[in-house]
């Protein structure tokens, strides 16, 4: 595809999203982040008990890694190149022709490997994004989404970010858009997309995604012992909150952005009922919110004076409430 | 914190862990509209981020008297001291869990060749002079 202009940065809540809304504005379609994560199924729910990290559960208030890329084919009609590598000289190649050649592309990389990131950031996690613009000698340039200036990584470094082993191993992992539709009918998009979210946060068929899974955290927190172990319990309640608050969730779990795209949405449509959505889950977020500042409480209590059954209650209140949000979207019949 | 996420209650608590990084999020306005924004952090993420860093800092500490007892070996030590546990030091070098599990042991550790040693120091991000004297004062 043609490119004529330069890239301009701009700062994102999320790097999936940033990254997939900055190709496509870059090739003409644009459209706004939430839009992008919204239309794109970016929302779930899930507590997975028997996927571990670092011992604990795996939570996870978004889909999986690259869901967006996948998304954005589904439902916005574009159409990615994408490729994972075998040989690390191969991928280096490849990038540098293509940016050289004008192309502005997206890398999942590793953020332990990134310098630019605040040491205190630098965790073994795998699956972030960021683009290419360009290169000067042994240096990229990089719009990182979730950064507010661009910056530079040297070949050396973004290779071992690219190369990085482990849980969601980015392989190299490049992709750009080769055909997009700037015509798209965006509201067939976003009926089709809120109606999958639904169906998935109030019928999935187990118990650990959706608003089931938010209750389902909930007995789990409920059932903690804090007089056996108040140390685990502690590290245990500090381990969702960090799932729910890290960079790139945009505060509460996502849940802010994805009242940001039914806001958008209803404007759109002209449906107020899409608005009134909106302000649930805005609320359901505030609620979110709470309950990591309860946790951060109790993470800071020295003697485990705090009561687990509240913080699960805080919990069971998010799960209500997201209920309502998405049954209200349903009695929409979109 | 107030019932509804509006900008102006979008809080701004300079967190030392972010190092002066903003990171942008959507709140609304005062027109009740939803507007990207930026935070300086919340209190919240940094005491659950300090929590996790104090856990591993403090077991690096614990290993690092055992590194010097001839008890485990530095790779223990430097798994700890970059936030790592052994399922995920074992994923990071594409090795069995069984196989760092065996790097722990002083005495493997010592026979190591310089392909090991290269490898563990690059993925610890130091050099190998510092993986193999340890003489950390933790």
């Amino acid at each position: 595809m043609a490119k004529l202009k330069p890239l301009e940065h701009r700062h994102y809540a999320h790097c999936e999203s940033g990254v997939v809304t900055a190709l496509l504005r870059y090739h003409g379609l644009d459209l706004s982040e939430p839009m992008v994560f919204g239309i794109t199924g970016g929302l779930t729910f899930a507590y997975i008990p028997f996927i571990k990290i670092t011992n604990m559960p795996l939570i996870s208030y978004r889909m999986l890694p690259g869901s967006i890329i996948k998304g954005a084919e589904k439902n916005l009609d574009v159409q990615f190149r994408t490729r994972r590598y075998r040989e690390k000289e191969k991928a280096l190649a490849e990038l540098t022709t293509l940016v050289d050649s004008g192309e502005i592309v997206g890398l999942q990389t590793s953020v332990y490997w990134l310098p630019y990131f605040p040491p205190e950031m630098r965790f073994q996690f795998n699956a972030h994004n960021l683009i290419v613009y360009g290169r000067e000698g042994e240096e990229f340039l990089i719009s990182d989404p979730v950064f507010e200036h661009p910056v530079r990584v040297k070949a050396d470094d973004l290779q071992n970010a690219r190369f990085a082993r482990g849980t969601l191993a980015p392989k190299g992992f490049i992709c750009y858009p080769v055909r997009i539709n700037p015509s798209i009918d965006l509201r067939k998009a976003i009926k089709k997309s809120i109606k999958r979210t639904v169906r998935m946060m109030l019928y999935a068929p187990v118990p650990f995604i959706g608003v089931k899974g938010i209750h389902y955290m909930g007995r789990q927190i409920e059932q903690l012992k804090i007089r056996e172990d108040p140390r685990y319990v502690r590290l245990f309640l500090g381990h969702i909150v960090r799932m729910q608050e890290e960079i790139g969730t945009g505060g509460g779990g996502f849940r802010f952005i994805y009242a940001a795209f039914l806001q958008e949405a209803g404007r759109l449509m002209g449906s107020t009922r899409l608005e009134e959505a909106s302000r649930m889950m805005t609320e359901a977020g505030d609620m979110w919110r709470q309950f990591a500042s309860a946790c951060a409480k109790a993470c800071k209590s020295k003697t485990g004076d705090f009561d687990v059954g509240e913080i699960a209650q805080l919990v069971q209140k998010c799960a209500k409430q997201e209920k309502h949000v998405y049954s209200h979207l349903k009695s929409m019949k979109l | 914190m107030g019932v509804i996420m509006k900008i102006s209650e979008v809080p701004q608590d300079d967190i030392k862990t972010l190092n002066g990084v903003k990171k942008a999020l959507y709140a609304i306005d005062d027109h009740g509209c939803y507007a990207k924004t930026t935070t300086s952090g919340w209190e919240a993420e940094e005491v659950v981020l300090n929590q996790v860093i104090g856990d591993f800092d403090e077991k690096a500490k614990e290993t690092a008297s055992r590194v010097r007892n001839n008890e485990t070996s530095p790779i223990e030590y430097f798994m700890y001291k970059n936030w790592m546990d052994s399922p995920t030091l074992a994923q990071a070098m594409g090795l069995y869990r069984w196989q760092v599990k065996r790097h722990f042991k002083p005495s493997i550790f010592k026979k190591f060749d310089d392909r090991m040693l290269v490898e563990y120091a690059t993925l610890f991000r130091i050099s190998v002079d510092a993986l193999k004297n340890f003489s950390r004062e933790d």
